[in-house]
């Protein structure tokens, strides 16, 4: 293809940081006209803080804007919302649909850009009382879905759709505008059937045809080999690299995305436990948790060990954790030490000695307008009766104030827990040390087997290490058997004897903790719905 | 295979009417019980027809919308009847007197209406028992200024409105020289059925105005706000003014209703007749097979004809059987209540039977694969 001397966008320097946490670092890419890049690296890699900057969305300016410039054919641009970027001919289709559930795919499509017809009363009463024009709108929509180039039906009410034609019909959308040039796709085919990945990319070839630029982030890196100009790979914030789709394989790229510093990750003291009693049975496992779908999953769990389970976001491995604990929806047998646990009960969970830390600290694990005492000890009071003082045998139960601030002082030594005192209220603290209270509830419940999702997130790394060497200790002192779920691989390689991969919500493959990255990166990417 | 699938048919036609069916087997069980002629029965429901169906037609808006009933409504009937005191208190009666106090509420009604509309905004989700509340704290403000302000401060004159302490108004405000002034022109009377067309005509051009208003950029986006917020701001409709214009249309049209409810009636109970028309009216709606997010012209008309049947035939009905006349008001007030929290229910259920539907979906997908 023939380049231009300017490119169509072009990002310089980009940098953009959380609070001080840094999470994109001298980003430089640039783009030509109807060239088609892919965007590929592991969860938190920075690849959607980086669209969203690029498409002006308001999260970007409300935790202070960023650094660097971006550049559209030549010009600087700075956009304050998405409208300015939309105007500007930029589109996205975002992972998470924007359709209007009750509205067919045409109403969808030209959705607040409806062509209309003034009347009598609009022309007192102001254009919104205009009529919309049936006929120009479903001409609208056929064009655009002619230039896509999959057929969606376009008098069809969205919730009646099958998934995939929404995520045409958004593609639709975006091309119904006329200044679009540049169109962010968002993993798109995450969704889609073999068959309707396959017309998305014979669309985006089209498109880039017709000199639309597109930006392609997937986790499926075939597609990306097959559709891209490029591919630009990141990790930890940084672009690692930045090379034609011709000159590369899978197996690169998806070394590129997990392979940091390779031979300092995995653990000392990985254990062999498999020839071990099998604590937890988990079989034909389904769970309802919306974009966290499980589908089908077997695992064994030993006793005394710690398992990892690793995957991307969105893949379901967040809702086996959730959907054994009763908090979604859920279906399939699950047995610890060989009694069944009913599911769908939050309390027959508790009752039969699991715990669960939850990736949702503020919603699901604190009581945050308590003080910490009451947030390490309520759930051991509710379910087991402990730190209570009995009156009358059992009619009257009365806490025990002592003992509850005892094991809160204690937990607070142990777990190095930032705070004032035990009595101060669980939402001042900040976001690791509300993380080790959660850790300090369920280990106040001593129970024989706990699950702990994602304990890192959105923790600095000090507070980090510190969270993974107390769950260790939790591990190796009183022998219970942690199942450990975390979006970050090298996080599980520390501290886990063995890493199961989640993918498409089924058990993708499981690992001793010491394989390589290369290797998990492979079953992250293997099953990928 | 194919009866059975008419049997899944009618029982989720059941499931999806199970008021309206109701109400049906009520009626049909009293209407012989009662005793009433069938011209009787006949009249008493065309009289309510067109007392009350103006009013109920004010609460469609907001469910497209999807702010859920509109007890707020209470408000535009205030507006409605504040302006009808002024307009008795100026001698202004007939058609002239009616289309005045309407021009008049319309103010009222639009300030009171973004008042509640901007509140609304600041309780999305809880729109319903909010406006319920509203119009709980409205009825105060009204009593302060109708039994106070009005005489002293608001010039109010004439003896037949103002108490003879010389300042507010008096309980009862007769409205006898307007009384069913639309409803009797152009009305047409046969075998004892007075049917008044006009009123009739009023209420049609309403239907319309509402079957056009959905073909309107605002009527589109006030369906997009409805079903989706979210999508529908970041598509760049502004959903917090959308919110507010709908609930003004609603409270304008209730003020409307009010006056023509009020004019049928012959008189204002000052301090009573707003305080639950909100009710009734949301209960007649509901009858008729509407929901909290959905609700059609259909809906209204046999709400309004199966709700008010039962009210005429039921008092009549309870005498019979138990002798006590009063059982009948008391049926009344307990139903419309029973109606609205049964059909709150039925929405709650419905939702999560939507969700656990999902779930069994994935295990009938789980089951099929293992199949395989």
């Amino acid at each position: 293809m023939e380049k231009k001397n300017t490119p169509l966008l072009e990002m310089r320097n980009i940098k953009k940081d959380f609070f001080g946490n840094q999470v994109l670092t001298d980003i430089n890419i640039t783009l030509g006209e109807g060239e088609v890049l892919g965007l590929c690296g592991e969860n938190g890699a920075g690849k959607s803080t980086l669209m969203k900057i690029l498409f002006g969305m308001d999260v970007i300016r409300e935790t202070g804007g960023y650094e660097g410039e971006i550049l559209l054919n030549g010009q600087p641009v700075h956009f304050e919302t998405p409208f300015d970027a939309l105007a500007a001919g930029i589109g996205m289709v975002h992972q998470e649909f924007s359709l209007i559930p009750g509205f067919t795919a045409t109403e969808n499509i030209l959705l607040n850009r409806e062509p209309k017809k003034r009347n009598v009363v609009s022309e007192v009463f102001g254009d919104r009382l205009d009529t919309l024009d049936y006929n120009q709108m479903t001409g609208r929509a056929e064009t655009a879905i002619e230039k896509m180039g999959f057929q969606v039906d376009k008098s069809m009410v969205i919730n009646e759709m099958p998934v995939g034609h929404k995520q045409f019909t958004e593609i639709a959308r975006e091309l119904s505008k006329d200044q679009l040039k540049l169109l962010i796709l968002d993993e798109p085919t995450a969704v889609l059937t073999e068959k309707e990945a396959e017309a998305l990319l014979e669309s985006i070839r089209s498109m880039s045809k017709n000199g639309i630029a597109v930006i392609f982030i997937t986790h499926r890196l075939h597609e990306i080999l097959s559709v891209c100009d490029k591919v630009v790979v990141m990790r930890d914030g940084f672009v690692v690299k930045d090379i034609p789709a011709k000159e590369t394989n899978v197996s690169e790229i998806s070394k590129w995305m997990v392979g940091r510093n390779i031979d300092t990750a995995a653990s000392a003291g990985v254990r062999d436990k498999s020839d071990g009693k099998t604590i937890m049975s988990i079989r034909r496992l389904w769970v309802d948790m919306p974009g966290e779908i499980v589908r089908d999953v077997s695992l064994d769990v030993k006793e005394g060990e710690i398992l990892g389970i690793g995957g991307l976001a969105g893949q379901g491995k967040l809702g086996i954790p959730n959907g054994i604990m009763g908090l979604y929806e859920a279906g399939g047998t699950v047995e610890l030490d060989g009694k069944p646990i009913p599911l769908n009960s939050p309390r027959k969970c508790l009752d039969a000695s699991l715990a669960f830390v939850s990736e949702d600290r503020r919603g699901v694990g604190l009581l945050l307008d308590e003080t910490l005492e009451w947030n390490v000890a309520f759930p051991a009071m509710q379910v087991q009766d402990k730190f209570l003082k009995n009156y009358l045998g059992g009619l009257i139960k009365w806490r025990d104030e002592k003992a509850i601030r005892e094991i809160t002082e204690r937990y607070i030594d142990e777990l190095a827990i930032k705070c004032t005192s035990s009595k101060q209220k669980a939402k001042e603290l900040s976001g690791g040390n509300q993380q080790k209270i959660c850790l300090a509830k369920a280990f106040a419940l001593e129970p024989k087997f706990l699950f702990v999702s994602e304990p890192t997130r959105g923790i600095d790394v000090g507070a980090k290490a510190l969270v993974l060497e107390a769950l260790r200790r939790f591990n190796r002192e009183s022998g219970v058997t942690v199942v450990m779920i975390s979006s970050e691989l090298e996080e599980l390689r520390q501290v886990c004897d063995r890493i199961a991969i989640v993918s498409g919500g089924k058990i993708a493959g499981i690992r001793p903790a010491t394989d390589p990255s290369e290797e998990f990166g492979m079953l992250m990417v293997s099953m990928v719905k | 295979m194919k009866n059975k699938s008419f049997g899944a048919k009618l029982l989720s036609f059941v499931r999806d009417n199970t008021v309206p069916i109701m109400f049906v087997l009520i009626c049909a069980f009293c209407i012989p019980l009662s005793g009433f002629s069938f011209s009787y029965l006949l009249n008493e429901i065309i009289t309510r027809m067109g007392r009350n169906i103006f009013l109920i037609l004010a609460l469609l808006i907001p469910i497209m919308s999807g702010m859920g009933l509109n007890f707020g409504m209470t408000l535009g009937a205030m507006a409605g009847e504040i302006a009808l005191i002024f307009v008795s208190d100026w001698q202004i009666w007939g058609i002239p007197g009616v289309i005045l106090a309407m021009i008049l509420s319309i103010p009222i009604s639009v300030l009171l209406g973004t008042f509640c509309g901007k509140i609304l905004n600041m309780a999305k989700g809880r729109e319903m028992i909010t406006s319920y509340i509203i119009s709980f704290f409205m009825n105060g403000i009204y009593q302060l200024i109708v039994l106070y302000m009005m005489g002293s401060i608001i010039p109010i004159s004439h003896f037949s409105v103002k108490l003879p302490r010389g300042y507010g108004i008096r309980n009862t405000v007769s409205l006898l020289n307007m009384r069913q002034c639309i409803d009797n022109l152009l009305a047409i009377r046969t075998n004892g059925v007075k049917i008044p067309v006009l009123t009739f005509l009023i209420i049609g051009v309403l239907c319309l105005f509402i079957v056009w208003f959905r073909r309107t950029k605002l009527g589109q986006d006030m369906r997009a706000v409805g079903q989706d917020m979210n999508v529908a701001r970041d598509a760049g409709i502004n959903v917090e003014r959308t919110r507010i214009i709908s609930i003004v249309i609603s409270t304008v049209l209730a003020g409307f209703g009010m006056i023509l409810y009020l004019q049928n009636m012959g008189n204002i109970a000052t301090y009573s007749s707003h305080s639950q028309i909100g009710m009734f009216c949301i209960a007649a709606l509901l009858v008729g097979g509407a929901s909290v997010d959905r609700a059609s012209i259909g809906n209204v008309f046999l709400g309004v004809i199966l709700f008010h049947t039962m009210f005429i035939v039921a008092p009549k009905a309870g005498a019979q059987i138990t002798g006590d006349s009063m059982i009948g008001e008391y049926f009344r007030v307990f139903v419309s209540y029973g109606v609205i929290t049964l059909s709150l229910i039925m929405y709650e259920t419905k939702k999560r039977r939507q969700k656990s539907q999902m779930g069994l979906q994935l295990q009938r997908e789980q089951m099929e694969e293992g199949a395989k």
